[in-house]
C-alpha cells in the first residue's frame, strides 16, 4: 500500500459495498475492454525515501555546474537568496493552496499578491500590475498580443537588441498566420537603431518591444523609443531587468506603456531555468487588455476590507475563446518569493544590491580591459552585463575556465568569435573577480 | 483589517545583511540614474516573517483539510520532494550551463520524459510547457504545424465538446484556430452524430478531456478518434483528468495523437496558490519533429539538451521548463512505481464513486449513468429554486472546515458542483465531508439563512466582487 493512500483493503471493501459493486473492476465498466491496459506500466521499481535521497544526491553531484563561480547571466542570474524566503514558501498555507477562487479562505495569498502588484507597479513606474506570468519571455509575448488587442493593429516591431530567446518566444506566440513581426537592427553601440525603427513603423504598428538594459547590457533610450512609437499610435513595451531598476530610471517614468520582465533575480533559484516568474505592469488605460489574474481590494458583508480576484471577465474561464489569454495556472509561489524578497531587501537593501551589481560588473569590465587584446564590443554605458571581445575563441575560453572552477560569460558568436557576455552580481567578491580575470589572462597567454 | 506590509515600514529598517562593497565604485551617470525612491517597505526580517506568517494563517490548504476541487486533483504534496528540489546541486544550476556539467538534471528530465511516455502510451515528449494551458497551446501548434507540413494549412477548426474547460477555446484562439463546439448527449458524453457532422475538410484538431469534465469516461472514444482521423484531423487529449487512468488506460491506446499532463495535479507537485504548474506534452512519432527545443536525448556520451528551433513550433519559455517542478514529479513516480500509480487511480475512483453514492440522495447528480471516474458533478439546481445558490453551498462548506468543490463548471450543468476527493483522502475525512454536505442540504430546508449568510467562520465574511470591479483598487496608494 502506498504511503500516500490511506484507504487500505478494509476501507476499500467497505466503500465498494456502499457503492453497490462487488469488486473494483466493476467501476471500470465505462472503459471499453479494447482500450484497457493489459500490462503493468514499465517503470523503475519504487524507491524508499532513503534510496531516493541517495539517488537525488547522486544527480546533484553530477551537476558540476552548481559548484562553479558564476559570471554568466543572459536572462538568469546568480543572486543571493535570503533564507527567510524559503521558510515562508514551504509553509503549507502558501505551498499547497490552490488558486484563490474561494477568496474568504485565501486572504493570505490574495493580500500577498496585492502587495506584489503594488511593489511591481512602483518598481516599474506603472499604475498597476497583474498577479504574474510564466516567465519574462512569455510575458513579453503576451504584452505584444495585448498591444495588438489595444491598438487593433497586427504588426509589432522588436528590437534586435532583445534576448534572442525572448524573440523566439514572441514568434511562437504570434504564429497564428495573422500577425507580423519586424526586427529592428541594433547599431554599433549595441542600441536599437531608432532611424530604422522609424522607417519600419511607417503605416502604424501595435508596439515596439525594447529590452532595458538590453540583452548586451547596454542602456537603451526608453524616452526616445516611447516618443517614436507613440507618434505611430503604438505602445512601447519594455522588458526590464528588475535589479537594474534599483539604479536606473523606471521605464514607466519614461513613457513605457507596458513593462514586463523576468522575476528570477528577485529571490528565485536558478534551478536550470525554472520555475521562474514573469511580471507585467501597465497604466490604467490598458488595464482591461491585460492578460492573467489580477487581485483587487474590496469589502466583505460587514464592511471590512478584503481581497478578491477581479476583472475576471478578461479571463478564459469566463470569456473562453474571447479571453485576453489562455493562461490559467501561473507562477504564484515565485511571485510570492518576489514580494518577500522586495520586502526583506526593502528600499535601502534593494538599492544597495542594485548598486553592488553595477559596481561589480563595472569593476570586472575594467579589469578585463586591462588584459592585452581584450576590448569592449560596444562603447556604450551598460548596467549589470556587458560584452567583451577576447583575442581568442570565447567558446574555448569558457570550456577552459570551467576547468578552473568558473562558469564564464556566455559566448555570443553573432558578435564575433571572441565575444563573451559577462555579469558579476553582489555574490561575487573582489577576490573571485580578480581570480577569474587572472584565469582568463592565463588562458589567453596560453593560447596566443 | 490586516495591515499591509507598507504600514510596518519605518526609515532605516532592513531585513537583509549585505556584504560591504569590496570593489571601487563606478559613477552612475545622472542621465540614467533613478531619480526617486521606489517605495519599497523598510522592515526587519522579524517583522517581515510575522507579516507573511500572519497572512498565511488566512489560507486554506491541503494540509489543513479536504480540498475537493473537481478537475484540480488536490492530492497530498509529499514533503520529501520539497527537500529534494532544493538540494544545492539541483537548485543552483544556471540554465545555460554546458551539458556535461548538468548531467544530473538532464538525467532526471530524460527519465521523467520516458516515464511520462510510458504512462500515456506515446513515444515523444516536451517538458517545456509551464502549465496545462501552455501545454494545450504547444499541442495545438504541433498539430497545426503537422497539417501545414502536409499542405493542409486551410484546416482552421478545432472541435471540442460544449463541456470543455475554458482554456481549450482560449488556447484555440491563441493558436489562430476557430472553435467548433460539439454537443454533449444526455449522458454528458460527446454526441457522436453531431461530431460526425461537424468533422470535415476544415478539421485541424479535436480536443477532448478524458475522462471528461463531468468525470465520465468517453466510452465511444475509439469511434470518436476514428471519426477525426478519417476527416484528416488529429486528436488532442487534455490530460487534466489523468489521475483517473494511471496504469488503467492510456491516451496513446485510444486514438489520441497528443496529450498534455498536469504535473501539479496527477503527479502531486504543489499548487503554490496558483502555480507553478508544469504541462509536459506527450505525442506520437508524426508530431515529434515539431516539438519545442529543450528536449533531452541520451547517447553513450551521456545526455544532451537539444536546443534548436529548426522545424519546431518554437520556444514557449526562455529556458527549459519548470525544472524544479519536474524534479518533484520524478520523485513522485519513483516513490509510487507502476503498482503505486495504478493503486492511486483505483482508490481515486473508489473514493469518488463512494462520495457520489452517498451524496446522491441529497443532491441531484445529472448524467449519472453508471460508475463515474475520479470525480462527479452534482447540481444545485433544485436548491436554487428554494433561493439557495450553489455559490452559497460552496461558501457554507468553508464554515464546516472544508474547501469548496469547483463550482459553475462545466457550463452544461446548472449550478454545478464538481467534486474530486483524490486518493490521498481517508474514508474518515471523506465521510466527514459527506456529513457536511448532508448537513447543508438539511439547513437549506430548515435554516436557509445559515447557508446564504455563509461564510461566517472565515477570516472575512463574503466578499463583494462587484464592488471590487466598480471601485478598482489594485495597488496600495502611495502615501
Amino acid at each position: 500500500m502506498s504511503i500516500f493512500v490511506p484507504n487500505g483493503k478494509a476501507q476499500r471493501e467497505q466503500m465498494l459495498g456502499v457503492i453497490g459493486v462487488e469488486k473494483f473492476e466493476d467501476l471500470l465498466s465505462p472503459i471499453p475492454e479494447s482500450v484497457r491496459l493489459k500490462k503493468e506500466l514499465n517503470l523503475p521499481s519504487p524507491a524508499s525515501e532513503i534510496e531516493l535521497v541517495k539517488e537525488f544526491n547522486g544527480f546533484a553531484e553530477q551537476n558540476t555546474s552548481a559548484k562553479l563561480v558564476c559570471f554568466r547571466g543572459a536572462g538568469a542570474y546568480d543572486h543571493y537568496i535570503p533564507a527567510a524566503i524559503d521558510n515562508i514558501l514551504t509553509r503549507s498555507e502558501f505551498l499547497t493552496a490552490y488558486t484563490p477562487y474561494q477568496a474568504e479562505v485565501s486572504q493570505g495569498t490574495l493580500q500577498a499578491i496585492f502587495e506584489y502588484q503594488t511593489m511591481i507597479s512602483r518598481l516599474t513606474g506603472c499604475d498597476a500590475a497583474n498577479a504574474c506570468m510564466y516567465d519574462g519571455a512569455s510575458a513579453v509575448a503576451e504584452a505584444a498580443l495585448m498591444a495588438i488587442r489595444a491598438t487593433r493593429k497586427k504588426r509589432i516591431l522588436v528590437a534586435g537588441s532583445l534576448n534572442p530567446r525572448t524573440i523566439d518566444v514572441i514568434h511562437t506566440y504570434m504564429d497564428n498566420g495573422d500577425f507580423q513581426i519586424n526586427e529592428v537592427p541594433f547599431n554599433e553601440k549595441g542600441l536599437i537603431d531608432l532611424d530604422a525603427a522609424e522607417q519600419l513603423a511607417e503605416g502604424g504598428v501595435a508596439a515596439l518591444v525594447l529590452q532595458y538594459p538590453n540583452y548586451f547590457g547596454s542602456i537603451e533610450d526608453v524616452q526616445a523609443a516611447a516618443d517614436l512609437v507613440h507618434k505611430f499610435k503604438g505602445l512601447l513595451i519594455v522588458a526590464a531587468d528588475p535589479i537594474a531598476l534599483g539604479v536606473i530610471e523606471a521605464p514607466g517614468n519614461m513613457g513605457a506603456d507596458v513593462v514586463v520582465g523576468e522575476g528570477q533575480p528577485m529571490g528565485v533559484a536558478m534551478s536550470y531555468g525554472g520555475p521562474y516568474v514573469g511580471f507585467m505592469a501597465t497604466n490604467t488605460k490598458y488595464l482591461r487588455k491585460m492578460p492573467g489574474r489580477i487581485v483587487g481590494r474590496t469589502e466583505d458583508r460587514a464592511g471590512n476590507p478584503g481581497y478578491v480576484l477581479t476583472l475576471q471577465t478578461r479571463e478564459q474561464h469566463i470569456k473562453r475563446a474571447k479571453a485576453t489569454s489562455n493562461i490559467c495556472s501561473n507562477q504564484a509561489l515565485m511571485a510570492l518569493a518576489n514580494v518577500i524578497y522586495l520586502t526583506l531587501t526593502g528600499e535601502t537593501g534593494f538599492a544597495d544590491i542594485a548598486q553592488q551589481n553595477w559596481h561589480k560588473s563595472h569593476y570586472l569590465n575594467d579589469k578585463l580591459l586591462e588584459i592585452d587584446g581584450v576590448t569592449d564590443v560596444f562603447d556604450t554605458p551598460f548596467c549589470r552585463e556587458f560584452v567583451i571581445n577576447l583575442p581568442v575563441s570565447a567558446v574555448d575560453a569558457a570550456i577552459a575556465l570551467e576547468e578552473d572552477g568558473y562558469l564564464a560569460g556566455l559566448p555570443i558568436p553573432g558578435l564575433g568569435e571572441g565575444a563573451m557576455m559577462l555579469t558579476a552580481t553582489e555574490k561575487r567578491t573582489k577576490e573571485e573577480i580578480d581570480g577569474f580575470v587572472d584565469a582568463i589572462k592565463k588562458h589567453i597567454q596560453g593560447v596566443m | 483589517m490586516e495591515k499591509t506590509i507598507f504600514q510596518y515600514s519605518s526609515p532605516g529598517r532592513i531585513g537583509v545583511s549585505l556584504p560591504v562593497l569590496d570593489v571601487p565604485e563606478t559613477t552612475i551617470s545622472k542621465k540614467f540614474a533613478r531619480k526617486e525612491a521606489i517605495g519599497l517597505p523598510q522592515v526587519t526580517e522579524g517583522q517581515a516573517m510575522r507579516h507573511f506568517v500572519r497572512l498565511s494563517t488566512k489560507n486554506f490548504n491541503i494540509e489543513e483539510g479536504l480540498y475537493p476541487l473537481g478537475s484540480c486533483t488536490m492530492k497530498y504534496n509529499p514533503r520529501l520532494h520539497e527537500f529534494l528540489a532544493r538540494i544545492e546541486g539541483l537548485a543552483a544550476v544556471h540554465p545555460l550551463s554546458g551539458d556535461s556539467s548538468v548531467q544530473g538534471t538532464l538525467g532526471i528530465m530524460y527519465k521523467l520524459g520516458e516515464s511520462l511516455c510510458e504512462i500515456t502510451g506515446f513515444d515523444s515528449v516536451t517538458l517545456q510547457p509551464a502549465a496545462g494551458a501552455q501545454g494545450e497551446f504547444a499541442g495545438l501548434m504541433l498539430i497545426k504545424n503537422w497539417q501545414e507540413a502536409r499542405g493542409q494549412e486551410h484546416r482552421n477548426e478545432v472541435l471540442m465538446p460544449d463541456s470543455a474547460h475554458g482554456t481549450n477555446p482560449a488556447t484555440s484562439t491563441l493558436a489562430g484556430l476557430k472553435v467548433v463546439s460539439v454537443k454533449s448527449d444526455e449522458f454528458g458524453k460527446v454526441d457522436v452524430e453531431d461530431l460526425r457532422q461537424k468533422a470535415g475538410e476544415n478539421t485541424c484538431a479535436f480536443m477532448l478531456t478524458n475522462p471528461n469534465t463531468l468525470g465520465i469516461f468517453e466510452s465511444n472514444i475509439e469511434e470518436i478518434t476514428k471519426i477525426i482521423h478519417d476527416a484528416g484531423g488529429l486528436n488532442y487529449m487534455d490530460g487534466a483528468n489523468m489521475n483517473a487512468m494511471l496504469g488503467i488506460a492510456r491516451p496513446g491506446d485510444m486514438g489520441f495523437d497528443v496529450c498534455h499532463l498536469n504535473l501539479h495535479k496527477t503527479f502531486s507537485t504543489p499548487h503554490g496558490g496558483g502555480g507553478p504548474g508544469s504541462g509536459p506534452v506527450c505525442c506520437n512519432e508524426i508530431l515529434r519533429p515539431f516539438l519545442p527545443p529543450s528536449t533531452v536525448v541520451k547517447s553513450d556520451d551521456g545526455y544532451t539538451l537539444l536546443d534548436s528551433t529548426h522545424k519546431s513550433i518554437g520556444r514557449l519559455l526562455a529556458f527549459h521548463g519548470n525544472v524544479g517542478v519536474l524534479y518533484r514529479a520524478y520523485a513522485y513516480i519513483r516513490t509510487m512505481g507502476s503498482k503505486g500509480l495504478r493503486e492511486a487511480s483505483e482508490v481515486a475512483l473508489i473514493n469518488a464513486n463512494y462520495m457520489k453514492t452517498r451524496i446522491k440522495p441529497y443532491y441531484d447528480v445529472p448524467h449519472d449513468d453508471g460508475p463515474c471516474m475520479h470525480e462527479f458533478v452534482a447540481s444545485g439546481a433544485e436548491m436554487a429554486k428554494k433561493g439557495v445558490k450553489t455559490l452559497d453551498i460552496a461558501k457554507r462548506l468553508l464554515d464546516y472546515g472544508f474547501h469548496a468543490p469547483t463550482i459553475y463548471f462545466p457550463l452544461i450543468v446548472k449550478e454545478a458542483l464538481m467534486i474530486e476527493p483524490t486518493e490521498t483522502e481517508s474514508l474518515e475525512s471523506i465521510d466527514a465531508f459527506i456529513d457536511a454536505m448532508i448537513a447543508i442540504a438539511e439547513e437549506i430546508d430548515s435554516k436557509p439563512h445559515l447557508v446564504t449568510d455563509a461564510p461566517v467562520n472565515t477570516p472575512v465574511l463574503r466578499l463583494d466582487e462587484v464592488k471590487a470591479v466598480k471601485d478598482l483598487c489594485l495597488v496600495e496608494p502611495i502615501e
